[in-house]
């Protein structure tokens, strides 16, 4: 952000126009996952136990499934743009378009699973 | 290229000494890669497996625990079911990835305001950073263990 014609410094765009806004996302999601990374691991370890009846009961509460949604949202969005700034360091041309749909699968396809299941254990209750 | 000898190179791409702010941040890399890989994977493979119900969720735990002593009635006593070897191995390197990341992700921010920079803080706070992803690690699966 710091270099560069004058316009370009009050806009905050590098050259391909997100730069900025990525290095942004990446510290606001960095705050949030400090918020919910440290929640789930502290209430998880204190559970009495993991059982099934145990874990479920705890996710069916609104005050764990909707953190720990908020949780996959922050956290995968976090490890999806760090994952591209790692691709990009190390990768060639050529095949950083494959590494980056293989990026957005995983973060895609993990994440919707994720939610899907604490949904689902949510809505149908302690069992 | 023709180019006198005598003459030192600077900066150079290929001397430098070791010291901890670059073991921290390759470690940052390293555990963040880990975390979003592993840990990411292991999360979303738990959820899934409870959402799947009762005998989903126990072919999960019986691949990560063990049963510990049988009771009376022949069956395991509840609640005393140990993690294997191996998904204890990698729960406690993805805590302690987690507390380095963490750490050093403070560190981080805190860079981003422009502190830290000076070369003696600099290297107290990856110290820093490594000597308590150490040490919340042990007291944590210490007290897991223990408890
Ligand atoms: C307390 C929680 C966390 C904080 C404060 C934090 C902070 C940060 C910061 C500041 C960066 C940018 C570093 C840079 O620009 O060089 C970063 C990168 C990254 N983070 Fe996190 N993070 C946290 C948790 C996580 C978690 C839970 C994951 C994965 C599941 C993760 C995955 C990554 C990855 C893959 C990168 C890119 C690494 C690189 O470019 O070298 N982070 N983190
Ligand atoms: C053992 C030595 C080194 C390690 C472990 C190391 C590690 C890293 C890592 C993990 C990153 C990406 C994370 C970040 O952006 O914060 C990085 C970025 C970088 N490194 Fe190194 N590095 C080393 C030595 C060097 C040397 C000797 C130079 C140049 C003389 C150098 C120049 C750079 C540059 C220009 C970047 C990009 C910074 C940015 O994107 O803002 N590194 N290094």
């Amino acid at each position: 952000m710091g270099t560069g014609t004058g316009i370009g410094r009050v806009r905050g765009l590098g050259s391909a126009k997100s730069g900025a806004h990525h290095w942004w996302m990446q510290r606001v999601t960095a705050a949030g996952n400090l918020l919910l990374v440290v929640w789930f691991v502290l209430s998880i370890v204190r559970l009495p136990s993991l059982d099934y009846r145990t874990v479920t009961l705890w996710l069916s509460s609104p005050f764990v499934a909707v953190p720990l949604v908020l949780l996959v949202i922050n956290t995968f969005y976090h490890f999806r743009l760090g994952l591209q700034v790692v691709l990009e360091d190390y990768q060639k041309e050529s095949s950083k378009v494959a590494g980056l749909i293989a990026i957005n699968f995983f973060t895609i396809g993990a994440g919707a699973l994720a939610i899907f299941s604490i949904l689902k254990i949510a809505f149908a209750g302690a069992r | 290229m023709a180019r006198p000898r005598s003459r030192p190179l600077s900066p150079h791409l290929t001397i430098w000494r070791w010291g901890p702010h670059m073991l921290v941040s390759i470690l940052h890399r390293a555990t963040g890669v880990g975390l979003a890989l592993g840990g990411a994977t292991l999360f979303t493979w738990w959820l899934a497996a409870a959402a799947g119900g009762p005998a989903s969720y126990a072919r999960f735990l019986d691949l990560m625990t063990r049963d510990q002593p049988i009771g009376p009635d022949g069956l395991p006593l509840p609640g005393t079911a140990m993690l294997n070897p191996l998904p204890a191995l990698i729960l406690i390197g993805l805590t302690w990835a987690f507390f380095q990341h963490m750490a050093n992700g403070i560190r981080h921010l805190v860079m981003d305001l422009g502190a830290a920079y000076e070369l003696k803080t600099n290297k107290t706070t990856s110290l820093a950073t490594i000597a308590f992803s150490i040490i919340a690690t042990l007291l944590l699966w210490a007290w897991i263990f223990t408890r």
